[in-house]
């Protein structure tokens, strides 16, 4: 789809041109929290779970088998983060996927990657010009 | 075949892996080869690199330009900082855009695997800030929601 593949690299150059702008519009405090919420193992196990549908802490510590206090911790840490939030329902209080908080990370890895990976493709044919024996395409 | 992966380590680093069907010696000339590098390191169809200077050796600098003949331009200076012939190479850069973003140090090594290379780059911007920048913006231009990708990053 080379449409997505323009419409990604234009977002990569995109990325530094707001790069300063962004450094003064955003709150960093918020950022780093989302990133030192993910270096921890169980976080990530946690995000996963919510990643397949909206649980209560009970129901979260169930797998885990960690107690409810352990577990209220970790989503308290992922809370702050913007990584995850709760919805409300009678007394039960489900927490969910923050959309936008997961959005934002996944999406720049996989813009990324894009740009990356056709430059890979490309460098790939390069290789086997310079090869004259190896097996493979030449064009 | 050669599956790639990109993935966030730590509050700066972002590292990447490649496989080529190419033994390291010759997957490292196409990194330092001006020629060469020419051929590949352009981004989407449409964008070519009129401009690559490339002086691979220890404080050697380098320079690349892009442009998609409609306009669109911009650039990447760089040094080498240490360059161990195919087997590793350390450099800094920084995009020009004109005003250039903060300094990106990258390290990428070349190791033998089977007939062909493991390529391993690891970049690190010079705060989490940036990078955390740099995500930030990811969510303002929004792409379509993936909560499965985000299973397969964590």
């Amino acid at each position: 789809m080379p449409c997505f593949i323009v419409d990604a690299y234009e977002r990569y150059l995109t990325i530094s041109i707001y790069l300063y702008k962004l450094n003064l519009m955003y709150s960093e405090l918020v950022l780093d929290a989302r990133f030192s919420a993910l270096a921890d193992p169980t976080r990530r196990a946690i995000l996963a779970q919510l990643a397949k549908g909206e649980a209560t802490v009970t129901e979260l510590a169930k797998p885990f088998e960690m107690t409810q206090p352990a577990i209220s911790q970790h989503l308290k840490v992922l809370e702050d983060a913007g990584l995850i939030d709760r919805r409300i329902e009678g007394t039960r209080r489900p927490r969910r996927l923050a959309k936008d908080g997961i959005e934002a990370m996944d999406q720049w890895l996989a813009m990324l990657r894009k740009a990356f990976e056709k430059n890979y493709n490309r460098l790939d044919k390069v290789l086997a010009e310079m090869e004259p024996n190896q097996k493979g395409r030449s064009k | 075949m050669s599956k790639m992966t990109l993935n966030i380590e730590g509050d700066t680093h972002i590292v990447v892996t490649r496989h080529f069907a190419a033994p390291p010696d010759v997957v490292y000339r196409a990194h330092t080869d001006p020629d060469l590098i020419q051929k590949w390191l352009l981004g989407p169809e449409g964008w070519t690199m009129p401009v690559c200077i490339n002086e691979a050796r220890p404080g050697g600098k380098f320079r690349y330009e892009w442009t998609n003949g409609k306009g669109h331009q911009f650039y990447i200076t760089g040094e080498y900082l240490e360059l161990v012939p195919h087997s590793r190479i350390v450099h800094v850069e920084r995009m020009h855009l004109p005003d250039p973003t903060p300094d990106n140090h990258v390290e990428t090594t070349f190791s033998a695997e089977g007939d062909g290379t493991l390529m391993r780059i690891r970049m690190t911007l010079p705060d989490a800030q940036t990078r955390q920048a740099m995500i930030k913006t990811g969510m303002e231009h929004g792409m379509e929601a993936s909560y499965m990708r985000l299973e397969k990053m964590i």
